[in-house]
């Protein structure tokens, strides 16, 4: 097997497995079929032309999500969607400790549709954190390598994420309940 | 007994981001607390909601196939995949070029794609109706803005008494590498200028040069370990003058 056989099968063997993901990603980013269609392709176009400079033992899964992140982020959609400005700077003071009330309650049983409805409208910064935490499962620094931000500013955009989602749940329970 | 300083760590701890430490003395807390075994469990089940929420596309069947077998193909373009046809003459075409035609058609196909990617940034800055992410003429607001928002850092020029003004700057990405766009005015004219790290973008164009990209000028050059772009309707001997304050900014 040749050099460049032995690199498509590594890549294969690596990016295959992450593809639905990336997809899911995309889809969430874009919020078009076609555009995430578009947007997984060059993603695998460009993580396989860029493989040679991949650092085997590295983070693929961080590191292919940032191709993603970044082709996104270039493209159309995305540049209209980086120019949302987030309501506050991430490197802001903590924010106050959420406590439980009836509302809460309430909102922890909101359905998948309004979650998903909601998560659809935050903002791309808060909306990537929280799919990256949340959905792909990856730890503080893999979320800081694939966006290319401090860890310090994961975890505040995480949190104002969070409390970003939560108030567009309730937002929307209350108006489906008027 | 005050709860909050617990429940402020509780997100750290059920991404599983707490030291060690902590999170045994936070778990031993929640055995011994209701209402932060309460508030920790009422988490647990939004991110639970969240994580479902979130796992909400399918891709198509065949979009995965294509993208299998464009792998096992070893294309690395996203183009050649919507139009196999393209593909096929392209690699006729290239299998009767020499090694070396090969290699010189690589190196300009290469240079194309970063100056059209590049035009293709700078028309989007002058269609964006918000054209920068940090607006300001001062060069001592703009640089700081880009702290902690890209891998490096750059010098900007003191303009004054230049025909040049500083309008602002934002984040950008050329060969998913993040780097600064500062955008500038002289007379009528926007003129972005891009900076990213040398390594990262390895463009191999020739250092000092101007040349056309779709109606615009463009020049660039190599300063220490980055590159430099600057784009731009206006003349070529702007470019230059641009370039020249850039390169002796302290």
């Amino acid at each position: 097997m040749c050099v460049a056989e032995r690199s498509t099968a590594g890549f294969e063997e690596l990016a295959l497995p992450l593809f639905d993901r990336l997809y899911n990603f995309a889809h969430w980013l874009t919020h078009n079929r076609d555009e995430a269609e578009d947007l997984v392709q060059e993603t695998f176009a460009k993580a396989l032309k860029g493989f040679s400079s991949f650092e085997q033992g590295t983070n693929f899964k961080a590191w292919i999500f940032r191709i993603l992140r970044n082709t996104f982020l270039n493209s159309r959609t995305g540049l209209k969607a980086a120019t949302v400005p987030l309501d506050v700077q991430d490197d802001d003071a903590a924010l106050p400790v959420e406590k439980e009330t009836p509302e809460t309650i309430l909102i922890d049983r909101a359905s998948e549709r309004i979650m998903q409805e909601a998560i659809e409208e935050l903002p791309v910064a808060y909306r990537e954190v929280l799919l990256l935490c949340e959905v792909e499962e990856m730890s503080y620094q893999e979320i800081a390598a694939t966006l290319t931000i401090p860890i310090g500013t994961v975890m505040s955009r995480l949190s104002r994420a969070r409390r970003a989602l939560r108030s567009a749940v309730t937002e929307k329970l209350q108006r489906n309940a008027s | 007994m005050t709860h909050e300083p617990w429940i402020a760590q509780l997100d750290a701890y059920l991404d599983g981001e707490l030291e060690s430490g902590a999170m045994q003395e936070l778990d031993r807390h929640l055995r011994e607390c209701a209402a932060c075994a309460a508030e920790s469990l009422r988490r647990l089940q939004w991110k639970r909601n969240v994580h479902a929420a979130g796992q909400r596309y399918v891709a198509d069947p065949v979009l995965r196939e294509r993208v299998r077998k464009s792998i096992a193909r070893g294309d690395a373009h996203a183009i050649w995949w919507r139009w196999p046809a393209f593909a096929a003459v392209a690699a006729v075409a290239m299998v009767l070029a020499g090694f070396g035609i090969v290699q010189y058609k690589t190196r300009v196909v290469r240079e194309n794609q970063i100056v059209s990617e590049l035009a293709d940034l700078h028309v989007s800055t002058l269609a964006s109706a918000t054209p920068v992410d940090v607006v300001s003429t001062d060069r001592h607001t703009v640089k700081p803005w880009f702290e902690g928002k890209i891998p490096f850092s750059f010098n900007l020029p003191e303009l004054q008494g230049s025909p040049f003004e500083l309008v602002g700057g934002r984040v950008s990405y050329l060969e998913q590498s993040p780097g600064a766009e500062l955008i500038f005015r002289i007379r009528k004219h926007l003129v972005s200028v891009f900076i990213f790290q040398d390594r990262a973008v390895q463009a191999g164009l020739p250092v000092n040069e101007v040349r056309d990209a779709r109606s615009f000028h463009l020049e660039s050059w190599k300063q220490g370990e980055l590159r430099y772009f600057v784009i731009g309707d206006t003349g070529a001997e702007d470019l230059r003058a641009l370039k020249d304050l850039l390169a002796k900014a302290k």
